[in-house]
């Protein structure tokens, strides 16, 4: 009989561990830092802090040993240390102002990891979320439009992308992004062959049929709709960009990213040119220095004079001012971390982005079935995508929206949905990377008959 | 699925080499340029909590700073603030600086590589870093003078000391506090900045340095220059000067100010042409001199010269490539002839130094924080010879008729002689700026001035003799009067 011994394949575990005590030491040295520079003394509160997000991570990490031991190593620790290097700016720019956020922000940490870590303990299987595929559609676009509601909805800066209940004020739109990528995986998954039927053929672009056009049109109409009624390119930049890629992967047909562009162009030259808040954040965009912007572009102009003053290796942590920069602790963190750790620093930063995004994708890549590509892929790209509206926002590559840095900026929902694409991606990882079912496939030995029984997982 | 996924991983990869690109051209390729954005307050921050130097005028403070208890530790206060504004210019935590708190900010902050060896000591003894004084040239006499002259019509006085090239008043109007922009309240300062960048009347604008008028008659002084500089003229030759000239080329021609011609048989001395500012013996220069002549000489007295004093002046210009009509108008400082109050205060200071023109200056002295130690004490400095001493004095000779028995009548100053010429400059609309330069001595001190006073200060019968003479009377008074 021939024997097959069993190979036990590395879950790499163990890495994960070294490097997320890693990203919680490197987090602790800032945070020390900050208190050194400020009072010339360790902070008193240094090992609440340091201990406090090492202990939720480690927790973190013990989950996903027991529950999803095969997952990514990567994810958690780049996570965390992204989250560690806000938490510190957070506090170091408390230090300039009356009321500490570093703290709220360190709880809302903790719930976001025990969110993510609920993901992996109670989601045995992400297939199970392909049950909700019209469920998640419907609370998405609830969440998408719920600052339209009178009396719910706040307008900060223009934008209309929060709800305010009470004292708390929350971006239900961060929310949905995952539920519409949840949405967007398990309607894909099962129209993606009728979406890649043939259909006219112009020139060199194989155009999907009329009726096919559905989903997208409305997918379309709807981030128009957030454009022109929330006042947010970004959120409907980033909900139309996650849509046409998520489609893009299902279909593999060029045509829809194509059409979704120029639908996207489109729409954003006819809001740009009708809507004069629109076309205010654009001219601040294009002349942020021309004297009549002076006040509108302050935040900009100042995030770059930030930046600037930061140079290749930044001030030092606590030795510049990015304090002056408005919403230097969310929606400027990218600037206010450049201005003291430097271009060096900000390539650390999106680096660390750019690892996530990757070892996402690779999960996306690796997991056998075609909705959790899709959830994987969808997931991933909505990062990367989040990333680059906001940061190409600070650095002027396309106008200033009011999307928040994923780990970095503070915020409770930006944090607690971030962690939940963590959790999930974790557990998608794990059904990736875990090896081929186990035990000896039985070969039918001698010849004892035809038929021969494959164990299914 | 695989292929379309590992595409989406190259759009990624494009969108973060989109923003590894834009973030090295903020921080590294265009970094400099930002750090010297006009706007950015970041140096300011950078200084803040540091001990600014004061700026003084004498031995009193026009700007300084005050400890506060606030994280800022120093409030900029300018005690009289309006008077000294365009001197001193503002030191804002929100619109960054201007005036001398921007030319001179490096040694009032004590980051200037000349208080190198002083930062090293400081550092050594473990002192806070302070930053040194600058002491004006400003002449706080004359300064209130030309000031209060000035009140509630738009114009600008500039006095220097002819020998020194000491700015002795840089008085502009409407003016305003810089004290409203140095405040610590961003929501007041940003109201006092919109305010004052939407005043009609430029509170803000330097008008002695700034602002290009064109300089009417008071320019027959450098096209006299050039007459007498040519050899081909004197004093007595006598010019044409009928009621109008008739210009080449076209229709229009150029008449006098006041009716008829300027002088019997139509004839008129250079001296008496400029005493009675006479349009038509001048416009007839203008066309025999030529261009080249003009251009000459107006660039001897300074004009097209890119002047830091330290504060940056605005070139004047006499325009290239004139036609026949236009050499006759710019002959009179008309057509596009431009000029800055200062460059006509240097005009009269070259003048009244023998022809030698010296550098316009505004800094009497740097000194340590502590006043005890001289770090700077700027030197004048010649620019170059405008004129010959035998020009320069026929040319005294010639604007003290213009005050003693001329338009200048106005500028007489009992027991100093006055020199000067008046200018009534008409600028395409209805009212005429009024001019008035001058130089005067009391045998022991100098003073020059040049006034102006924006469309005559709203009156339609303003004329330089009028309007600007008896302004630049009592400025040079405060200098020279007894």
């Amino acid at each position: 009989m021939a024997t097959v011994l069993p190979v036990y394949p590395r879950t790499r575990r163990g890495v994960e561990l070294v490097l997320l005590l890693g990203a919680v030491a490197i987090a602790m040295g800032a945070y020390a830092v900050v208190g050194l520079t400020e009072d010339g003394a360790l902070p008193a509160d240094l090992l609440l802090h340091a201990g406090g997000l090492g202990a939720v991570a480690t927790l973190l990490h013990l989950v996903v040993r027991w529950k999803a031991k095969h997952a990514d190593p990567v994810l958690l620790p780049v996570a965390t240390l992204l989250n560690g290097l806000g938490l510190v700016m957070i506090h170091r720019l408390d230090l300039a102002e009356e009321n500490p956020l570093a703290p709220r922000q360190l709880m809302w940490s903790a719930l976001g990891m025990a969110a993510a870590g609920a993901v992996v303990w109670f989601l045995r299987d992400h297939r199970v979320l392909r049950r909700y595929t019209f469920t998640a559609m419907v609370a998405g676009f609830v969440l998408l439009l719920l600052p339209m509601v009178p009396g719910l909805g706040k307008e900060i800066n223009g934008a209309r992308i929060w709800i305010g209940l009470g004292p708390l004020s929350f971006q239900p739109g961060e929310l949905a992004k995952i539920l519409l990528a949840v949405f967007f995986a398990g309607y894909l998954v099962v129209h993606r062959d009728a979406l890649s039927l043939t259909g006219p053929k112009v020139l060199w672009l194989q155009l999907p049929r009329m009726r096919d056009l559905g989903p997208l049109l409305v997918a379309w109409g709807a981030s128009v709709g957030v454009l022109v009624l929330e006042r947010d390119l970004g959120t409907s930049l980033l909900f139309f960009g996650l849509f046409v890629a998520v489609l893009y992967v299902a279909t593999e047909r060029v045509s829809w990213i194509v059409l979704g562009l120029a639908l996207f162009v489109g729409g954003a030259l006819v809001a740009a040119r009708t809507f004069s808040h629109v076309q205010r954040r654009v001219d601040i965009w294009l002349h942020p220095f021309d004297p009549d912007n002076v006040d509108r572009s302050f935040q900009l102009v100042q995030g770059l004079y930030g930046m600037a003053a930061g140079g290749l290796l930044g001030t030092g942590l606590d030795r510049g001012r990015p304090d002056i920069v408005p919403y230097a602790n969310s929606d400027f963190i990218y600037a206010s971390l450049g201005e003291e750790l430097g271009l060096a620093g900000l390539f650390v930063v999106l680096l660390l982005y750019v690892l996530l995004v990757e070892r996402g994708l690779r999960t996306a890549i690796g997991v056998r079935d075609g909705f959790g590509k899709l959830l994987a892929g969808g997931l991933a790209f909505s990062v990367a995508l989040q990333v680059f509206v906001v940061v190409g926002g600070v650095t002027r590559v396309i106008p200033l929206t009011g999307l928040t840095t994923p780990f970095l900026a503070y915020g409770g929902s930006s944090l607690l949905s971030n962690w939940i694409i963590i959790g999930l991606l974790l557990r998608i990882s794990d059904l990736a990377r875990r090896p081929a079912p186990e035990g000896p496939v039985v070969a039918p030995s001698g010849d004892t008959g035809a038929t021969q029984v494959v164990k299914l997982p | 699925m695989n292929r379309p996924l590992r595409r989406l991983a190259g759009v990624v990869a494009l969108l973060f080499v989109t923003l590894f690109a834009s973030t090295t051209y903020i921080q590294f390729v265009s970094a400099a340029e930002l750090n010297a954005k006009p706007g950015n307050s970041r140096q300011l921050y950078a200084e803040l909590g540091r001990d600014r130097g004061p700026i003084l005028v004498g031995p009193d403070p026009v700007a300084r700073g005050v400890p506060v208890d606030n994280p800022y530790n120093f409030l900029r206060t300018y005690p009289d603030g309006p008077t000294y504004a365009h001197a001193t210019g503002y030191y804002s935590i929100r619109y960054g600086t201007a005036g001398m708190e921007r030319a001179m900010n490096d040694v009032l902050a004590g980051t200037a590589d000349r208080l190198f060896y002083r930062r090293v000591s400081e550092y050594l003894i473990g002192q806070e870093p302070q930053g040194a004084s600058v002491e004006l040239t400003i002449d706080p006499r004359a300064q209130r003078a030309a000031m209060d002259e000035l009140k509630g019509r738009r114009g600008a006085v500039v006095a220097l000391d002819p020998e020194t090239g000491d700015v002795l008043a840089l008085a502009s109007s409407p003016t305003y506090d810089p004290n409203r922009l140095a405040g610590h309240d961003v929501e007041q300062i940003a109201q006092a900045w919109k305010d004052l960048n939407a005043d009609p009347d430029k509170p803000m604008l330097n008008r002695g340095i700034s602002e290009l008028y064109p300089p009417g008659s008071t320019f027959k002084v450098i096209t006299a220059a050039a007459a007498l500089s040519s050899g081909q003229y004197q004093p007595d030759s006598l010019l044409p000067g009928p009621a109008e000239l008739d210009l080449p080329l076209t229709d229009k021609n150029l008449p006098n100010y006041s009716s008829g011609p300027c002088g019997p048989g139509g004839e008129v001395t250079l001296t008496d042409a400029l005493r009675t500012s006479c349009n038509t013996a001048f416009g007839q220069l203008g066309m025999d001199l030529g261009e080249d002549a003009l251009q000459e000489q107006a660039a001897r007295f300074g004009f097209g010269e890119e002047l830091r004093i330290p504060l940056r002046v605005v070139p004047s210009v006499v325009p290239e490539g004139m036609n026949a009509p236009q050499l006759a108008q710019a002959g009179i400082g008309q057509f596009d002839v431009k000029a800055t109050p200062l460059q006509m205060a240097m005009v009269s200071a070259a003048i009244a130094n023998e022809g030698v023109l010296m550098k316009p200056n505004l800094v009497k002295s740097v000194r340590s924080a502590d006043q005890t130690e001289v770090i700077d004490e700027p030197s004048p400095q010649e620019m170059g010879r405008a004129v010959s001493r035998d020009v320069a004095e026929q040319l005294t000779a010639m604007m003290r008729e213009v005050v003693e028995n001329g338009t200048g009548k106005n500028a007489r100053i009992p027991g100093v002689e006055v020199a000067g010429k008046t200018g009534t400059a008409q600028h395409g609309g209805e009212l005429n700026h009024a001019w008035f330069t001058a130089f005067a001595s009391n045998g022991e001190r100098q003073v020059a001035v040049a006034v102006v006073i924006e469309d005559g200060g709203g009156r339609s019968d303003a004329s330089g003799g009028a309007t600007a003479a008896p302004v630049a009377q009592r400025v040079m008074e405060a200098v020279v009067g007894g």
